[in-house]
């Protein structure tokens, strides 16, 4: 099979993934979507390794994954810690960082 | 390898400011000490570097030089000339004084203000500010230099901001909202003299290839180094403007009276007497050094605004009703003075100049801290709020009177000597402006004795009735000084024996000649 | 001997050091301490004295090297004192004169709680006018000139809680520092032009100099002796200095501080030599100013202010004298040595009379004085008697040595110089004499004040009547001892210089004419203020009066151009900074918040915004890469 179809189906994910981040209102969604995200950028990771016929691309797929892992640590307990305070885990409430 | 004896003299109050800072709140009072035990022990430290200078020996003396940022060719040097050890001797002498006067300032406030006021961060800024402005009175590399420069802004503005007159501390949010006004402004107004600089210093290293003054200032002698006139006019305005916003030179003096009103009268000592002689010290030593034809391409321009800066600066200081402020714009008038001697490019005027920056910092620091005692206990800047303190506090009131004198320049105080070494200076080349400036001695004894006329004599106002005379530690701070104006009036020989030197070699630098008297009488 | 020459300025320094800086402990004893250690300057002052006696005339200049004050490239002052012939007279004076009120004001001041203090303050006076004659350099002599101008505003301010005392303490320094601005120009000049300030090798190159730059630098050393001695234009400070305590005004504004000036003239005499225009300046400011004080000293009805006009005009027969050159130096300097005797007797006695009528200074509040204050009657009659010139008294030798020298300068500034004098003599003998009438004879003429305190007049103690007595016997017998033999000319000669002058008119009719005049001065005063009784409320009076009650006008003159014009000006440039030079910035600082004020509306808090422009961003990128890599 063409390793470029993996290509394709990487592109379609990620462009999956960035729409649902823009969105979509729920951070859940949107944190899901944003692993949607990189998990497509693994995949392309591993087929460029794959097509070059060297590990690279496939050294780089597991720093990814840590970095995702580590993220969603970071990442839900911020959401959770925002849901107890805001009972909503809409991420338009949580504007006030604003001028 | 010798003891670095120059970075000790920067790093003892840096040092010294990280342990005040770590001081837990609840013993203030051990970090005050602790702050003035550094100052004291950096004080002492100053006197070994004035006394192992030696006056007729190199130019550049306990010389430190170590590799910092290779890819650049920035380097770690550090060394003084007579200027510089003049300078870093007056700094390190001030600080004490500085810190014991404001040994109250920061205190918590007793009523209810939710302010916070850390007294050790007062403390730790104060010493920080002096490590900063030590290490660019040595720094002999002309980056290394820049970011002490630029980096002193940062504890300033905090001190600035962030501790006004208790006077006006009470509750009141108009108070606070104005010393951030100051405080921005100072930090504004020299960001922006600093990037260009930056700038002029990014250019240097383009045309030299390193950041080294006397490498720089060799090449561009023996001739090595060509620089086309645009560019070293360029570079030199680069340079000038940095300096002339921190000095101030007028029109670029606004910040100043704000920073000093609503600082207290330490950190306003430390602003004008010792922060902003960097600006001029650093005239001196880089304008002059880097850019001699350039300089001398200025001189008019600059000599006239020095011009306007003495004239204006103490008419404006006739004008104002507040204590700070008129204080403030006398030292406009004088930083005038002081360009003055730094650009009339003869021995009489640079020495003067240099001996001006000494003086003036004594001087200031005796009236204003004086002014910062009465005003805490009347709790008002306004001048038309006292009358008749004479009467009631007489001591104050004499030390007040010797620093209104010494800021007039009477003979046989410090200032006079020097103001008047600049006047014969520029005379001598430049009779015209040497005479218009001579107006500003006139208008001097206008401004400091309306001030204490309208504040020392006259009826007791029920105000100032009960107000107390000197405390001792008030008369530790102002009786020293007021000791060594009247020594360095009669006795100006010690420092003038140091600077002389390098003023000469400032003046070869610039390929310029003393003008000739019209009849050889001297001898 | 030269050693001793720093001890006697070292004494009184002492003395104002000690008294200023020892606190209440010193209350007691503090006052004897100054007069103790002024009295042990004019110990020390005669000891040198007899020794320069007892020297050849070539051999009587000392000098003193203390210390290198000011060592720059090319810039030397140095501390270095010089005593000759010149300055001994003035060490005798201002040593004399100043123990003297010293004791006086031991009595004068004994009420006063600041009384220590005063002290301290006349001792510094002392030290810093001993300064000033016995520097060897002007900018030495600049020290001691700045100095006696502090002690002088410290003393006039004395009691400051008196507005008026304080405003006329500043009013004196002030004009003073516009003098000073000439001294220190004159010393730039002499710098740019000889290269050092030193008396020596500056007057004895004057010859090399061009007249152009000899002429600038005497009419700048004018500018500042004009400050000082209060000559037209920079007089009017010298009458409201007489706020200060009488002791103060006998001593410094009548004996020494203000004749500061003529001793600046006559020490530079070698360059005003060699400046005939400025030397001209110099004989007018000085006829201007006699006449302009004489006129102001009739119309003044508070005695201290009198006195103070007849200072100001005598000091303008003096600095005429110094005006005229060799013909008139020494003749000036004896008229100020004379004039330091009798004037400062005169306003020991009108304190004194001060002191028996509850401060009181209006003179037609006086009247009759003479049966309550013997003493105070004799010395200060003796002293009027000096001034107007009776013959054989000390003002007679000095006052007809400068008139006959003013004729003597030939042509018709001869003849218009002598005129004004002998004119200020006629005048002079008239306001004395009024001075006299109006405050010893008639009938008394004084009332309760307000609280129904009547004063009575009594004589002052004796710490007060000695130094008047002393000054009186001066004021008698000093003009014949200098006088008669020329042993004054001859004494100070040798550093003056003298010529005889070639006076179109004999001495013998100067003297007669002088008399002359001073008999109808006399007789006016009598016919006015003699024979008819004084009002006890000054009348309306002439046109002239009245512009002389207010010392010519000049001091509203003053008061609308410089004070006024110079409020407007300060106004308005603080205004200006506040608005077009703060407000450049401020508005650049303004445009700057409004351009970021619009481009803050982006930053709207909707983290899916900031993603959006974050993936356009990065779309933006990556388009742009590829089309980079396409072309």
């Amino acid at each position: 099979m063409n390793p470029v179809n993996y290509l394709y189906l990487s592109a379609l994910l990620f462009t999956i993934g960035a729409t649902g981040v823009l969105i979509r209102r729920n951070a859940i969604v949107v944190f899901m979507c944003v692993e949607l995200m990189l998990n497509a950028c693994n995949l392309a990771f591993v087929t460029f390794s794959r097509m070059h016929g060297n590990l690279d691309g496939q050294v780089i797929a597991f720093f990814t994954m840590v970095v995702a892992a580590a993220e969603v640590v970071v990442g839900l307990a911020i959401i959770v810690s925002l849901f107890r305070s805001r009972h909503s885990a809409s991420v338009d409430d949580a504007s006030l960082m604003k001028l | 390898m010798s003891f670095p004896l120059l970075t000790a003299t920067a790093a003892l109050p840096a040092l010294g400011a990280v342990a005040t800072a770590a001081v837990p709140a609840a013993r203030r009072t051990a970090a005050k000490w602790l702050a003035l035990f550094v100052s004291l022990a950096t004080l002492a430290l100053g006197i070994v570097v004035l006394v192992r200078f030696d006056p007729g020996g190199d130019r550049y003396q306990l010389t430190e030089s170590h590799p910092w940022i290779a890819d650049f060719g920035v380097r770690y040097e550090l060394g003084v000339d007579g200027i510089a050890v003049a300078l870093i001797a007056l700094t390190a002498l001030l600080i004490p004084f500085v810190i014991l006067a404001g040994w109250h300032d920061a205190d918590p406030l007793e009523t209810g203000s939710k302010r916070w006021r850390p007294t050790q961060g007062f403390f730790a800024l104060i010493l920080a500010v002096e490590a900063m402005v030590i290490i660019s009175f040595e720094a002999t590399d002309v980056f290394l230099f820049y970011i002490f420069f630029e980096a002193m802004l940062i504890p300033m503005y905090f001190l600035i901001g962030g501790f006004g007159d208790r006077a006006h501390e009470h509750g009141d949010e108009a108070a606070a909202t104005q010393r951030s006004y100051a405080a921005v402004k100072f930090l504004l107004y020299n960001l922006v003299g600093g990037l260009i600089m930056l700038a002029a210093v990014i250019g240097l290293y383009v045309v030299a290839g390193n950041f080294s003054l006397a490498e720089i200032a060799q090449a561009r002698a023996n001739g090595t180094l060509h620089m086309a006139t645009n560019t070293e006019r360029w570079l030199f305005l680069g340079f000038f403007f940095a300096f002339a916003v921190k000095a101030p030179l007028w029109p670029l003096h606004t910040w100043l009276p704000n920073a000093m009103q609503e600082s207290t009268a330490p950190v306003a000592v430390l602003i004008t007497a010792v922060v902003d002689k960097v600006g001029t010290f650093a005239m001196l030593r880089f304008c002059l050094q880097l850019f001699p034809e350039a300089s001398k391409w200025a001189t008019p321009v600059i000599l006239v605004l020095a011009l306007i800066s003495i004239i204006y600066g103490a008419l404006l200081a006739v004008g104002q009703r507040d204590i700070k402020r008129l204080v403030a714009y006398a030292s406009i008038s004088h930083f005038g003075f002081i360009i003055l001697g730094i650009f009339a490019m003869t021995s009489q005027g640079q020495s003067g100049a240099t001996l001006y920056m000494v003086n003036h910092g004594i001087s200031t620091a005796a009236l204003m801290l004086v002014a910062g005692f009465l005003i805490s206990r009347r709790g008002s800047r306004l001048i038309a709020d006292y009358g008749g303190v004479q009467k009631v506090a007489p001591v104050l009131a004499g030390t007040f009177l010797i620093g209104s004198l010494a800021t007039l320049s009477l003979p046989g105080l410090a200032p006079f000597v020097s103001e008047f070494l600049v006047l014969v200076g520029t005379f001598t080349r430049y009779p015209a402006i040497g005479i218009i400036a001579t107006f500003g001695i006139v208008l001097a004894a206008l401004y400091t004795l309306v001030l204490y006329q309208r504040t020392m004599t006259g009826p007791v106002k029920p105000e100032v009735a009960a107000m107390p005379d000197l405390r001792p530690r008030e008369l530790l701070v102002v009786a020293p000084l007021i000791v060594l104006l009247i020594f360095l009036g009669v006795y100006p020989k010690p420092v003038t024996d140091i600077v002389n030197p390098s003023v000469k070699q400032t003046l070869s630098d610039v390929h310029k000649k003393d003008p000739k008297p019209s009849v050889e009488a001297a001898k | 001997m030269e050693n001793l020459i720093a001890l006697l300025v070292a004494a009184p320094l002492l003395g104002a050091v000690v008294l200023l800086c020892g606190g209440r402990r010193l209350d007691a004893v503090g006052h004897w301490i100054g007069t103790l250690l002024s009295s042990a300057s004019f110990v020390i002052g005669v000891v040198l004295f007899t020794d320069l006696l007892g020297k050849n005339a070539e051999h009587r200049t000392l000098m003193q090297h203390l210390w290198t004050w000011v060592p720059v490239e090319g810039f030397q002052a140095d501390v270095t004192f010089r005593l000759d012939q010149l300055s001994m007279t003035f060490v005798l004076l201002i040593t004399g004169v100043g123990s003297l009120i010293h004791l006086y004001s031991v009595g004068y001041m004994e009420h006063d709680e600041r009384r220590r203090r005063f002290f301290g303050y006349l001792n510094l006076f002392l030290a810093a006018m001993l300064i000033l004659v016995l520097a060897d350099n002007y900018l030495l002599l600049y020290v001691g000139w700045e100095g006696v101008g502090l002690a002088s505003y410290l003393l006039i301010g004395f009691w400051q809680h008196k507005p008026s005392a304080a405003t006329a303490a500043k009013k004196a320094f002030l004009v003073n520092r516009v003098g000073d601005m000439g001294l220190s120009i004159a010393i730039m000049l002499m710098f740019t032009t000889f290269g050092t300030f030193a008396f020596g090798p500056v007057l004895s190159h004057v010859g090399d100099a061009s007249e152009g730059k000899l002429t600038g630098i005497a009419l700048m050393l004018l500018l500042a002796a004009c400050g000082k001695s209060a000559q037209v234009p920079l007089q009017s400070w010298l009458g409201d200095a007489m706020e200060g305590p009488t002791p103060v005004s006998a001593l410094i504004h009548a004996a020494t501080m203000v004749t500061a000036g003529v001793y600046l003239i006559v020490r530079s005499g070698a360059i005003f030599n060699a400046a005939p225009d400025a030397q001209l300046v110099v004989t007018v400011v000085g006829a201007v100013t006699l006449l302009f004080g004489a006129i102001v000293g009739c119309a003044k009805d508070d005695i201290k202010k009198a006195l103070a006009g007849s200072t100001m005009s005598q000091i303008g027969y003096m600095v005429l004298a110094a005006g005229l050159g060799p013909i008139g130096y020494v003749f000036a300097i004896m008229h100020l040595v004379t004039h330091g005797f009798f004037k400062a007797g005169l306003f020991l006695g009108a304190g004194s009379v001060m002191h028996g009528m509850n401060d009181e200074v209006d003179m037609r509040k006086y009247g009759g004085l003479r049966k309550y204050m013997p003493v105070t009657f004799i010395t200060f009659g003796l002293g009027y008697l000096a001034i107007i010139g009776f013959p054989g008294l000390s003002g007679f030798f000095s006052k007809d040595k400068i008139i006959e020298a003013a004729f003597a300068k030939g042509g018709t500034e001869g003849w218009i110089l002598g005129g004004a004098a002998l004119l200020g003599a006629a005048i002079t003998a008239f306001y004395m004499t009024r001075v006299m009438l109006m405050t010893f004879f008639g009938e008394k003429r004084w009332q309760p004040d307000e609280n129904g305190h009547e004063p009575h007049p009594h004589e002052s103690p004796r710490t007060m009547t000695i130094p008047m007595i002393v000054l009186a016997f001066g004021s008698v017998f000093a003009g014949g001892i200098f006088g008669i033999g020329d042993r004054f000319l001859h004494w100070l000669e040798p550093v003056t210089g003298h010529e005889e002058g070639n006076s179109p008119v004999s001495a013998l009719t100067v003297t007669l004419a002088t008399m002359v005049v001073l008999v109808i001065g006399v007789a006016i005063a009598w016919a006015q203020y003699g024979r008819r009784p004084v009002p006890a409320v000054a009348p309306r009076g002439s046109l002239l009066t009245r512009a002389a009650r207010r010392d010519l006008l000049q001091d509203d003159f003053n008061h609308v151009v410089l004070v006024r014009g110079g409020e407007h000006l300060t106004r308005s440039l603080v205004y200006v900074d506040h608005t077009l030079v703060d407000g450049v910035v401020n508005g650049t600082a303004a445009s700057m918040g409004g351009l970021s004020g619009r481009l803050r509306k982006l930053q709207n808090g909707y983290a899916r915004s900031y993603a959006v422009s974050m993936f356009g961003g990065a779309a933006i990128l990556v388009a742009a890469t590829l089309l980079m890599r396409a072309v």
